[in-house]
């Protein structure tokens, strides 16, 4: 069993560390689909990289609820490390959630399951952050919508494979919606719910 | 030649110096001590408590001394404090049965177990100046007895026993207490948020919406079951501990009003309640409050909203001093920007208007 | 006594968070309004705590802070709020657009563009383009989430039926991507084609009213018209006396009591930018260069 000393640490300078993350969240969530790179590093329990482990300092506490996949659920290095550094309760009920932690594509529900806000809420929906493979090489992807100047052209290995389609939902709900933020490593892109991919290359 | 006006870092500066300099006055005036405004004037010190929500009579005292004197600005300074303390938790509820009574009256009884307890009051004072308090007054010793060690039960607890009032409306076990400092605001709101609003609520504020409920605006047939004024105990529940731990004692006054309900196709008649706490000695807050709380209640208890005190989202969006003082002042601000594009587009329908009522006697103007 | 001490920045960072999970919906909602906790600021409500946390939540050691009020980084709460913030968070301040990260505005827009590396953070004293013609919280939501907007342009065209253009000159309400109908705050309705296709991230904040609401960069901000009436941005007839611009916002300075008035830019930034570059008004004495003197001076 892993003991609290034993645990990874979380940031060395709690204060200047998360506003500097959180700036890089800041700016991938107002520009979809450009790369922005978070600087500060804190340690990470494994199966969850060293992007995602910033932002669970900078933005989770014990006012949000907190949905994990199988893989990070079954880790109590995971549950542990998460309950000690930010505090934020996990739930089972994905619909709650103000965050989910997806560890790879593969695993990721529906995204129905999650909470998608109300009308009169919009702000009401999870925030899902998806660990994936590479954001500066595989396949492209062309992006529409605010914060992006025409057109932004993202260069990704993502799984799901159908990440995109399955993100059309947000089109027809919107103001309601997922927003999901995609880590790998210590890059960061945003697709929030605005934005549209109007092509795919290979 | 005209130069922009600069300097204002300078004014500003100058100012504080001139605002520090007339919080002092006439300095060969003794300096007042944060000890003397906690202990002379103690009601003003339970106001900014109430108001600013934090029960700390020094700090208290020493806002009042900062804002010379003026409370609201005294009440903005402890809630500025407050809003940065970090929350450890939230206490368990006080039992203010079981408070120390320093006076409790009733309205709707003669006498009551434990008895009527008058304590400090202006009640029966005359409001007549009294110079012999302008310097060196020594007040009589206080009349004492053997403290009675007689249980004083709650006025609505013995109602309650028979029916005669509503069970006291309970929140579903295991909820947490909303707080209105922590999470926003959404309506309706549930009574724990309101009651919070309330015990911040300006005092004013209050004490005209409450009087407006009794000259007919929303009326509710208040009776004062019992106001009681006095010290509790506040515990802590520590998890890692697994019991309550005493935190101290802090100073309270409880009013429950007994209002009249005509009950409904499935509820017996019988009387309702309006609930006001506030830190310290407040019982014109108090009552206020619970004369407001129980207006607020109209929806739960099915009856029509129509008067100002019934409106939720009026009396909640109103009843903050500090936001309200925030908003009337900040009209001293500059709003030049705002008033030049008035100016422009007044001149242009003024234009318009002249033009459209005398179009000859305009162009005669003209030329 | 317990002794005050502040964070950096001042705002605690559990605060910290609340807000910056509130900036983050946001910005992924353009023109919605997003309840948040907000907190009592050391300065009153109504001048400027909600633009002051979302800058307390956004700023870090490296920006470079902006602060004006009417368009002048001279005005008395322009300088509270910049002393403010360089004394808590320790940031370098400028009072050249050009130059800031961040920009926090109570009433305008610079006139110079703004770039992509800058977010614009308006004070908002009524976030709601909609509560003067509905008072109540909960019917506002509903027309929001309703996208019920008729009441608004039923009184736009009353104005039309009335005076024959539409009568609002600040506070001039705006569609933002084609869904929410947002209030600009009290900006001159001069600067709401500024909020269009902006390569800058602009945040507003309403502290007192506890909410905050975001226009990404590059996104389609509409002021709300009609297709035979137009919206026509404020024009001034002359231009600025100390710097000859014909294209900026202007304010009127009473200089007698005969009736006497000159127009200079509110944007105090870019008329000494623009004196300073050699253009000259018609009043324009030079005062340029004791300026720049007093500056250097500190």
């Amino acid at each position: 069993m892993t003991t609290i000393a034993e645990l990874p640490p979380g940031f060395v300078d709690k204060v200047l560390s998360a506003q500097s993350t959180f700036r890089s969240v800041m700016d991938a969530m107002a520009r979809p689909g450009s790369v922005q790179r978070i600087v500060p590093m804190a340690g990470a329990p494994a199966t969850m990289m060293r992007g995602t482990a910033a932002i669970a300092l900078t933005l989770f506490d014990h006012d949000t609820p907190l949905w994990l996949d199988a893989r990070m659920s079954e880790s109590s290095d995971v549950t542990k490390w998460l309950k000690f550094h930010t505090g934020a309760p996990v739930v089972q009920d994905s619909s709650i959630a103000a965050f989910a932690l997806v560890s790879e594509g593969a695993l990721l529900p529906a995204l129905e399951c999650f909470a998608l806000g109300t009308s009169e809420y919009p702000d009401r929906s999870t925030t899902v952050i998806i660990q994936v493979e590479s954001l500066d090489a595989g396949r492209s992807f062309e992006l529409r919508g605010p914060g992006i100047d025409g057109v932004a052209t993202l260069q990704a290995s993502i799984k799901p494979f159908d990440l995109f389609e399955r993100l059309g939902m947000n089109e027809a709900l919107f103001p309601r919606g997922i927003d999901v933020v995609l880590v790998a490593d210590d890059a960061v892109v945003a697709i929030p719910r605005t934005t549209r991919v109007v092509s795919k290359g290979s | 030649m005209y130069v922009a006006v600069k300097g204002g870092e300078r004014a500003i500066e100058n100012a504080h110096r001139l605002l520090a300099h007339a919080r002092r006055g006439d300095q060969s005036v003794a300096e007042i001590s944060l000890d003397q405004i906690s202990e002379q004037l103690g009601l003003a010190v339970d106001r900014v408590m109430s108001e600013g929500s934090l029960y700390d009579r020094e700090l208290a005292a020493l806002a009042i001394k900062q804002a010379r004197g003026d409370l609201i600005e005294a009440i903005f300074l402890v809630r500025a404090f407050r809003a940065t303390l970090p929350r450890f938790g939230a206490s368990e509820p006080v039992e203010t049965g079981a408070m120390r009574v320093q006076r409790r009256v009733s309205a709707t009884f003669k006498d009551i177990p434990g008895g009527q307890i008058l304590g400090p009051t202006f009640d029966y004072t005359h409001r007549l100046l009294d110079p012999s308090l302008a310097e060196g007054f020594v007040p009589e010793a206080p009349a004492a007895a053997e403290a009675s060690t007689a249980p004083t039960p709650r006025v609505t607890d013995i109602l309650g026993r028979d029916g005669l009032i509503e069970s006291s409306p309970q929140a579903e076990e295991g909820a947490s207490v909303g707080d209105l400092t922590r999470e926003p605001l959404n309506f309706p709101a549930d009574r724990d948020l309101r009651l919070q609003n309330l015990a911040r609520g300006d005092e004013g504020f209050l004490l005209a919406m409450g009087y407006s409920t009794q000259r007919g605006y929303g009326r509710n047939h208040p009776f004062v079951g019992e106001i009681r004024f006095g010290e509790v105990e506040v515990e802590l529940f520590a998890e890692d501990v697994g019991f309550a731990v005493p935190l101290g004692a802090i100073e309270l006054t409880e009013c429950q009003m007994v209002n009249q309900f005509k009950g409904s196709a499935t509820e017996a008649p019988c009387f309702t309640r309006g609930y006001g706490l506030a830190f310290g000695q407040s019982e014109r807050k108090t009552m206020s409050m619970a004369l407001v709380d129980r207006a607020l209640r109209a929806r739960e208890l099915g009856e029509e909203a129509l008067a100002p005190a019934q409106d939720e989202e009026f009396v909640m969006s109103h009843s903050d001093n500090v936001q309200a003082t925030g908003f009337v002042e900040h009209l001293k601000l500059p709003h030049y920007v705002d008033f030049q594009s008035e100016l422009g587009l007044l001149r242009k329908l003024r234009k318009e208007f002249a033009e459209a009522s005398a179009p000859d006697a305009m162009k005669e103007a003209a030329e | 006594m317990n002794a005050p001490a502040y964070n950096f920045a001042y705002l605690d960072e559990q605060t910290k968070r609340m807000i910056r999970r509130a900036i983050l919906k946001a910005i992924a909602i353009p023109g919605y309004q997003v309840p948040f906790a907000s907190r009592e600021m050391p300065m009153p409500y109504g001048w400027g705590t909600g633009g002051v946390q979302v800058t307390a939540a956004i700023l870090g050691p490296s920006d470079v802070l902006k602060v004006i009020d009417q368009g002048s980084d001279d005005t008395t709460n322009a300088i509270s709020i910049r002393k403010f913030f360089a004394k808590t968070a320790g940031v370098a301040t400028t009072t050249a657009t050009d130059e800031a990260t961040v920009i926090q505005t109570r009433h305008r827009i610079p006139e110079t563009s703004l770039h992509a590396n800058q977010v614009l953070v308006y004070q908002v004293p009524i976030p709601e383009p909609l509560r003067f013609l509905e008072p109540r919280e909960t019917e506002t939501r509903r027309m929001h989430a309703l996208a019920e907007y008729g009441l608004m342009h039923v009184k736009l065209y009353e104005d039309i039926a009335r005076f024959g253009h539409i009568a609002t000159a600040y506070a001039y309400p705006v569609k933002v991507n084609a869904r929410y109908v947002m209030d600009p705050s009290p900006t001159p309705k001069f600067d709401n084609p500024k909020m269009d296709n902006c390569p800058a991230l602009q945040l507003f904040g309403a502290g007192r009213e506890k909410r905050i609401y975001a226009i990404p960069p590059y996104t389609q901000v509409v002021s709300l018209d009609f297709e035979d009436h137009p919206f026509e941005p404020y024009r001034f007839n002359a231009p600025c006396a100390l710097c000859a611009a014909e294209n900026s916002y202007l304010d009127e300075i009473v200089t007698d009591d005969k009736g006497g008035r000159m127009f200079v830019c509110s944007d105090t930034d870019y008329c000494e930018g623009r004196q300073a570059a050699g253009h000259h008004g018609s009043l324009s004495a030079a005062p340029y260069k004791e300026k720049a003197q007093e500056k250097s001076n500190g």
